[in-house]
Parts: C-alpha cells; sequence; structure tokens
C-alpha cells in the first residue's frame, strides 16, 4: 500500500541508510529493548483510500442530526448563530491553521498581531483592562479563574453560584481539587443566585465568589448588589462567567468591579462541533496581570522602530517556571479565537448591540408566546436570549415528540436539576424565525400527559 | 502607527462601515430598555471594529501573508511534530453532521458522532497498549493533569494520602511539573546521565513513599529511548507510585513498541501532534488520556460506551475523577485524528514512525559533522545538537535560529531541554522529502562556516524577514497588552 502522506522512495531510502551506516531501519530501533518490542501488526481497520474514507465518513455524518437541517432551541452554554462566511475563509488559510505557536517574531507577526487585536476585543467586550491570548473554554477558563483567586488571597474557601454552569460547576471541582479548595454552592431561588444565603457565607476567608452572568438560566444576575455584598470582604475576589454576545448590550462586568471575567466566544463564529474545540477567554485587571494563565501577546517594536509584536510576560509560564508556573496550560485555543476576532470585526461596533438586542426581541416574543399558549414561564423580565418553561410532561418526552416534527428541543434541566423535573431551558437567537418559534410553541402546546 | 506598520484592524476603521447583515426583525418589537433595569443596559459600546467585508479579507490575508505554516515549508520545530497536515482531515470537520451537532442532543440523534468516538477510543487503546481512553481532555498539558489527577485519586482510594511526590527528569517538558503543582503535588527532578537517559541510581535516591507518579517521555526530549524503561517501571511500582507517558513524542514508535507494554500506568496523546490535528497558531489540540485497567474507574466522566449496537454516555462511575472539561473534549480535533488513524491503518502508522527515525538519523549524522552532537547514539524522531562550538566564536543558538529565517525555514526548538547547552531540537517528521531535508542540511552546514568566517551576518539575521528582531526587553517591562484609540 503507497500512503500520499509518505514522500520517501526506496532510493532514497537507501541512501539514507548508507549516510547513517546501517543496512536496515529495524537496526534504528534496536535500542527498544526485546522485552517491550511490539511482535504483532497493531489491529486497525485496514487503511482506507481518500475517496472511500470521505464516503465513509460523510454516511457516518449523516448519521447525525443537524441543527442546520433542525430547528434548534437548544442553548445551555452552546449556541447555534449566525456565522459569517468570511470566518471560515480566513481560518481556511494555511498559513495561519498549519502554524504552532508563534514563538518566532519575524515570521509569525501575522498571528501574534491577531491575538493582539483579540485581546483587545475581548478587553473591550467585558470592560476590563487585560485579557489573554485564550484559554480551553469557558468552563476550563472558569476553573482556572477561581485557582488564581485561592492561590492570589491565600485562602481556600470559594463560594460558587448554583446558577453557573452545571458541568463548569463540575470542572471547577476538579480544578479545585488539586490547591484542596472547599468549595460552598450558593443556591439558586426563582432563577437567580440567592443573594441571601451570599451574604451569610460570605467571609474573611473567602477567597471568591462565583457568578455567571447572563446565568445558566438565561437570567440576568444583579452585578451591582453582589458587588455591594463582596464590599463586606475587602479582599476576596468577584469573578464573573459572561457570554459575551449579552455584553453588546449588558453592562460590562469590568463596571461592577469584576477581578477576573472569563467565558467562552463560541457565540462569535465558532460551531456547535458536539461541544468543541471552543474558545475560553480569561480577562483581569492590570493588578493581576502577572498571575493570568496562558500566553499573552505585547506590542513593541524591532531594531527599526517598526510596530511589531512579541509573547510577553513569559516568566509566567511553564516553559519557563516550570512547577512555579501561573498553570500548565501551554496549547491553547489560537485558531477558534482567530475565529472568533473575524466575527467580531465582522459583527463591528454597532453590529454588535443590534445582534444583542435581536436575541433579546426574539427571545422575548416567544416567552410571550408561551405565556400565552398557557404555560408557566419560570423567568422575570431580566433575561438574555434563554428562559426556562415549565412542561406538563419530562423535557426528554416532549423533546422526542418535537425531532418529529423537525425540532431540536431545548436543554433538560433536570440532568443536573433534580428540583427542576419537566422544566425546559429554551434557546433563542438570532436565526430563529417567528414562524419557527409559532410552530415551535404550538408542537409543544400539543403535547399532554 | 508609522507608516512601515501594518494597520491594525481598529485602524482600518470607519464610522458607519458595516460588513455584517443580521436577518430583519420579523416579530413585534418590544422596547428592551423598558425589561432591565438600568444599571444593566451598557452605556458605552465596545470599540469594536467598523470595517467592510473586503477590508476584513485584507486585513487578514494580509496578516495570513505575515505567518508561516507547515504548508508554508519546512518547520523542524522539535517537540512539536509539525508534520504535514491532510486537507480532508479539514473537509471531514467541516461536515454539518459534525460540525453543526450539539452536544446536549439526545445521543440517538449523534449515533455518527459517537460512533467515530468509540471507534476512535478503541484505536487508541490499541496503538498505546492501554486498557481505557477518554477523549476528554483539550491538549496535552491538560491531559497530564488528568492523568496525574488519577493517579491521586486512585492513592487516596486505598487511603494513601502522603504521595506528594511527582518525578521528572531534568530533561522534562515545563508543562510536566506544572501540571505536577496544579495537580496539588510537588514536583522532584531526577537527572540525566552520560548517555542522556534517566540516572537509574538518582531514580533510585528520589524514589519513596511519597512517591505518587514518575512522569517520562520516551523517547525522551533528547529524541533517545530510554532503554532502562522496565527497571525504572520496577523501582517506581516497587515504591507504589505509579508511571507516567507523556505522549508528545509518540510519533517515534508506533507499531513498533507501546507505552502500555512498557509498564505506563496513564499515558496522554497530542492528537495535534503525532496525529494531524493542525496546531492553528497555538491551538486547539487533543490531549486523550488512556490508562491500564486498574486505573479505569477514575477516568473522566462521560466515557462513551457501546450496547447492542447504540453509542452512549456512561455517567454512573462513581469512582471517576469527574469533569475536566465541559462536554465531551475537542471533538472536532479528534475527529481530524480519526480520519487520519482511518487512512494510514496500522500498517500505515508503522511506517510513520519507521520514516520519522529515518529521517531524524540521517539529519542528525549529516549535521554532527558541523555542530556538537552531545548524544551520538542513534536518535528516534528528533535529535538535539548543541550550539556550544558556534558559541565560542560569538554565534549564538538564537542567532543561528534568525539565520535560518532568511532561508525561509521555520527554526528548530532552541534552549530545550534545559539539560544541553545552547540546544537546538530538530524534529524532521516523516511527511518531508529527502530533497526538502537536504536543502536544510545545506543551510545548516552554510551557517555552521559563516559563524566561522562571517559571524556577524549570522548575529545580525534575520536579515530578509519583514521585521528584525524585536525588543522584547521593553514588551514585558513595560507591557502593551491592548490597543487604544488615541
Ligand atoms: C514533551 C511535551 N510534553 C507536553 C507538551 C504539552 O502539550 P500541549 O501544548 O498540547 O499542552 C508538549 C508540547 O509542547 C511537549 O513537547
Amino acid at each position: 500500500m503507497d500512503f500520499r502522506y509518505l514522500p520517501m522512495t526506496e532510493q532514497d531510502k537507501q541512501e539514507m541508510l548508507d549516510t547513517i551506516g546501517v543496512n536496515s531501519t529495524d537496526e534504528l530501533f534496536s535500542d527498544i529493548p526485546e522485552k517491550v518490542r511490539l511482535k504483532q501488526p497493531l489491529s486497525l481497520k485496514q487503511p482506507k483510500s481518500e475517496h472511500d474514507l470521505k464516503k465513509e465518513l460523510v454516511q457516518m455524518a449523516n448519521k447525525n442530526y443537524n441543527v442546520k437541517e433542525y430547528t434548534s432551541f437548544l442553548g445551555a452554554g452552546v449556541y447555534d448563530h449566525f456565522i459569517p462566511s468570511v470566518v471560515d475563509h480566513v481560518i481556511s488559510r494555511s498559513e495561519f491553521y498549519t502554524a504552532y505557536t508563534p514563538y518566532q517574531p519575524e515570521i509569525s507577526q501575522g498571528e501574534l498581531q491577531a491575538i493582539f487585536e483579540f485581546q483587545t476585543m475581548i478587553s473591550e467586550l467585558t470592560g476590563m483592562p487585560v485579557a489573554n491570548s485564550s484559554m480551553y473554554d469557558g468552563g476550563t477558563s472558569l476553573a482556572e479563574a477561581v485557582n488564581l483567586s485561592a492561590g492570589h488571597t491565600r485562602k481556600k474557601k470559594v463560594l460558587v453560584s448554583k446558577a453557573i454552569h452545571p458541568e463548569s460547576q463540575a470542572v471547577i471541582e476538579t480544578y479545585g481539587r488539586g490547591p484542596n479548595l472547599e468549595i460552598i454552592y450558593i443556591d439558586h431561588v426563582n432563577g437567580r443566585t440567592d443573594l441571601e444565603q451570599l451574604a451569610s457565607e460570605l467571609d474573611e476567608d473567602t477567597a471568591s465568589v462565583v457568578i455567571q452572568y447572563p446565568n445558566f438560566f438565561g437570567q440576568i444576575e444583579p452585578l451591582a448588589e453582589i458587588r455591594e455584598i463582596l464590599d463586606q470582604q475587602a479582599k476576596t475576589m468577584f469573578i464573573v462567567s459572561s457570554n459575551p454576545l449579552s455584553l453588546g448590550y449588558l453592562t460590562p462586568p469590568g463596571k461592577f468591579g469584576a477581578d477576573i471575567v472569563v467565558g467562552d466566544t463560541q457565540v462569535f463564529g465558532i460551531p456547535a462541533q458536539f461541544g468543541g474545540p471552543h474558545c475560553g477567554y480569561f480577562a483581569t485587571t492590570e493588578k493581576l496581570m502577572r498571575k493570568i494563565p496562558g500566553r499573552l501577546v505585547g506590542q513593541t517594536t524591532d531594531e527599526n522602530g517598526i510596530r511589531g509584536f512579541v509573547l510577553t510576560l513569559q516568566a509566567r509560564e511553564q516553559h519557563i517556571r516550570r512547577d512555579k508556573a501561573t498553570s500548565n496550560i501551554c496549547s491553547n485555543q489560537a485558531l477558534n479565537a482567530l475565529a472568533s476576532s473575524v466575527a467580531m470585526s465582522s459583527i463591528g461596533k454597532h453590529g454588535l448591540k443590534k445582534m444583542a438586542e435581536l436575541n433579546m426581541q426574539k427571545a422575548r416574543y416567544a416567552k410571550q408566546k408561551f405565556v400565552e399558549a398557557g404555560f408557566e414561564v419560570i423567568s422575570n423580565s431580566s433575561f438574555f436570549n434563554e428562559f426556562v418553561v415549565k412542561l406538563p410532561v419530562p423535557v426528554k418526552a416532549a423533546n422526542d415528540k418535537l425531532l418529529e416534527k423537525g425540532f431540536i428541543g431545548g436543554y433538560d434541566l433536570a440532568t443536573y436539576y433534580p428540583e427542576l423535573e419537566g422544566h425546559m431551558l429554551v434557546a433563542v437567537t438570532e436565526i430563529r424565525t417567528k414562524e419557527e418559534i409559532d410552530a415551535f410553541v404550538k408542537e409543544l402546546g400539543d403535547i399532554h400527559e | 502607527m508609522s507608516n512601515q506598520d501594518f494597520p491594525l484592524i481598529f485602524e482600518r476603521s470607519k464610522e458607519g462601515r458595516v460588513s455584517f447583515n443580521l436577518p430583519e426583525i420579523d416579530v413585534p418589537e418590544i422596547d428592551l430598555e423598558a425589561e432591565l433595569t438600568e444599571t444593566y443596559v451598557r452605556q458605552e459600546a465596545p470599540e469594536l471594529p467598523e470595517v467592510s467585508e473586503l477590508d476584513i479579507i485584507r486585513h487578514y490575508t494580509g496578516l495570513s501573508n505575515r505567518n508561516y505554516g507547515v504548508d508554508s515549508g519546512f518547520y523542524p520545530l522539535g517537540s512539536c511534530t509539525m508534520k504535514y497536515n491532510p486537507k480532508i482531515n479539514e473537509d471531514v470537520a467541516r461536515l454539518d453532521g459534525f460540525s453543526h451537532i450539539h452536544p446536549y442532543q439526545d445521543p440517538k440523534t449523534v449515533q455518527g458522532a459517537l460512533e467515530m468516538m468509540f471507534d476512535l477510543q478503541e484505536a487508541l487503546k490499541e496503538i498505546t497498549g492501554m486498557a481505557g481512553v477518554s477523549l476528554q481532555s483539550a491538549a496535552g498539558a491538560h491531559g497530564e493533569w488528568t492523568g496525574l489527577m488519577m493517579i491521586r485519586a486512585f492513592h487516596e482510594a486505598n487511603g494513601d494520602f502522603h504521595r506528594t511526590k511527582v518525578i521528572v527528569p531534568d530533561s522534562a517538558h515545563g508543562t510536566n511539573p506544572a501540571s505536577a503543582t496544579v495537580a496539588g503535588f510537588e514536583a522532584v527532578t531526577v537527572k540525566s546521565n552520560e548517555n542522556g537517559l534517566v540516572d537509574l541510581e538518582d531514580l533510585r535516591r528520589v524514589v519513596g513513599e511519597d512517591t505518587a507518579a514518575l512522569m517520562l517521555t520516551n523517547p525522551n526530549t533528547l529524541g533517545l529511548f530510554e532503554t532502562e524503561i522496565l527497571e525504572m517501571a520496577e523501582i517506581v511500582h516497587n515504591a507504589g507510585g505509579k508511571l507516567y507517558y507523556d505522549g508528545a513524542n509518540l510519533n517515534a514508535i508506533m507499531g513498533y513498541a507501546r507505552p502500555g507494554d512498557m509498564g505506563f500506568d496513564v499515558v496522554h496523546l497530542n492528537l495535534h501532534k503525532t496525529f494531524t490535528g493542525p496546531h492553528g497558531g497555538g491551538g486547539p489540540g487533543s490531549g486523550p488520556v488512556g490508562v491500564s485497567a486498574e486505573l479505569e474507574p477514575y477516568l473522566p466522566k462521560p466515557v462513551i460506551v457501546k450496547e447492542n449496537d447504540f453509542y452512549n454516555f456512561e455517567y454512573d462511575r462513581p469512582q471517576s475523577i469527574g469533569r475536566v472539561k465541559p462536554y465531551y473534549g475537542n471533538f472536532g480535533i479528534n475527529l481530524r485524528a480519526y480520519t487520519y488513524i482511518r487512512t494510514m491503518g496500522g500498517e500505515g502508522l508503522k511506517k510513520v514512525s519507521e520514516y520519522a527515525v529515518l529521517n531524524a538519523n540521517y539529519m542528525m549524522r549529516k549535521l554532527e559533522k558541523a555542530y556538537d552532537l552531545p548524544y551520538t547514539q542513534h536518535c528516534k524522531h528528533e535529535f538535539v545538537l548543541s550550539g556550544r562550538r558556534q558559541k565560542k566564536l560569538g554565534v549564538r543558538t538564537l542567532d543561528i535560529a534568525k539565520r535560518l529565517l532568511d532561508f525561509d525555514y521555520h527554526p528548530p526548538t532552541i534552549y530545550f531541554p534545559l539539560n544541553v547547552e545552547e540546544a537546538l531540537m530538530i524534529e524532521p517528521t516523516e511527511t518531508e522529502s529527502k530533497e526538502t531535508l537536504d536543502g536544510f542540511i545545506d543551510t545548516m552546514l552554510q551557517i555552521a562556516e559563516e559563524a566561522e568566517n562571517n559571524p556577524e551576518i549570522v548575529q545580525e539575521a534575520p536579515h530578509h524577514t519583514i521585521v528584525k528582531r524585536m525588543d522584547e526587553t521593553t514588551a514585558a517591562r513595560k507591557p502593551i497588552l491592548r490597543y487604544y484609540k488615541s
């Protein structure tokens, strides 16, 4: 069998073996002890030709119900937004996608500048002065923020709202086991963080308070009131996880004195892809600049005074600091940060507000429709593009029926919140039409016990 | 901005320009401001660019022209396995049925995606010789930490709370000790011997009742196979510790040897190295973790299972370390790796390692005449030269790297591993032709000659790049990390 990625001919091989002074390539592996040498061939599926493999994989893809064919009201952290065509054209340029981390600035100005621009955009959106070049995703970015707060304050107790993404809660727990954090959950009441409980749990041992804005249920948490509670403890850090699209309309967390703002830029130009790769962002204050995890790009000049960009403040990072690094992160999500930068450039300053508004308008229309159809909707007016509907049947049963009608229904909140059995989290983005919303509400209205 | 500067996207911005058409509003509009308390309504718009669609395309095309990828030219960046990124992978990843599926869809609606993940898990088990695999970790470092958290959970489940130390060789990648710290361990170093391999005497000295694990790459970061791996495994296992395999260097041994057969208990792989996930300018990657049967209960959850031809998530795993990431890992990168494995099969992957090792040895033998080679045995997929001979002439490894830029090459990894002075770490990969290798060799020999006869040309390099050496000191001393409109 010939392999199209392997260019060596038999003649090349022979010449090279002669140069090395061995008779066969096997000799080059003679240092592997006999005992650990693999005696049999790897038992994998037979190699396939490009055509046959593509055919098989297209069939495999076709087994999946995708949100371009089905009308989706599913969000819960991953959203179906419009992606401008320019995004994929840019990230398909191989000078970007086949490059490594920009260690050699002279031939990596393209990537470095793109990241510098990404940092600027995230800083603008969040209202924080410093943003890094990306993290794996919103969940791990949040967990790193929590660990940073514990290290910075030298305290172990963290107050985490139950209204943050439940899988981020799970990731925080796993990350928190490293530094032995004590995680205390603050309940949700009517879809928002219980501020009374928050105030009573907050004490001088508290490293940080973790809030999502808008929260997992779509509600806009009252950051101003939470800030006031936090002011009782000067050292406690305020960590906010935020959907960056919502910040086109909402006052940014930076305005409420957040110490760290994190989230995921999947909403900007990144398809759902079954949950990854997405792109975490991490923004913070000047004070914490030297504690930030991951890569940072800084502006400088070359020997001739021409503006250029470099990876900077690397003394924080694993390749310099090793066990004393601020994080172990090395590879990040650079290409997805680029995709989001292109999407944000495309949406633009005014487009962003309009896009956020369109999400809010359509979600409010959908909510109104549900109310008119007699559903109980558990959400006050202060929400972004998601809200909670109480159904007369289990959400899974409803979603099965919806699927037959061409819909991917909302998220089953009972998955992580047993007290919310029969509650569906409905997401309505700018690409849902009035007809789709009307039909969706009608179909759900037709489902009875 | 001077007239030689490449403008920032913000500097191309002009009030009123757009490149985005939103869908028209087709629902009755309501007064949004009345819905929220004023406090939460943003007063100042974020300064995103205002540009046309062509502006965007020109800007990013311009930036891409100021960048360098594997498709641009030879990229022998040691430890990073910069092999060709197949185009079919990109096409497959963009199929609607893979790219536009939501992680919370009912499993019955994503059977194709789950089948791919299950199949990939099975393939990685076979390639590594491990009993179980999780695809959840997002990159190599994330996989290391995931693996160490499993080892920690294992020890704690045995009531063993005093295993606080993770041993790493002095040649280890920085993420190894960093991951140990994040997992709550203390990193301790074991020395290398005169052959560039772990010093067994030193290993015996540092290992003990407090050892949680030893982290190793094999071949190690010098590109050398740790021939005493079985003895090392015995030393660590006898002390009650576990053996961790950093799979960044798996490209050297596929089909020849497997970490599972060497006694490793946990393995991570860098699918964005060995398995052709493109590096993307720094990511995204994917770092699946494989474990021995003993550690399988601790895998992150959910894991993908197959029951009566139905693929599903298994959440009921009481000893699991929990989640290391929301959803199920970097699916899009896993899919590219899967496509590659299916293209190559077992036979192809073995050839990959055969040629990766052949190419590295060929280059090493050609270059050892002009550069010091601290360890002279056959290498595996990469080798490390020392620029100390050139340093005596006033030419540093950094200068050699910069001089290579003038010849349109991406330089090797430099100053790593730390146990080689003025290190130049060269990894050609198997996808490069002999002509390409010869061209690079000739250039390296020419630079060595320049170092002797005309050192300034090397010291002052690069000469032909769009920008010259950067003032990194000022960048770090007075950090400018974002643009402000003046
Ligand atoms: C030997 C080794 N280990 C670990 C890593 C970390 O992998 P990643 O960048 O995917 O986190 C690398 C990559 O640079 C490496 O070369």
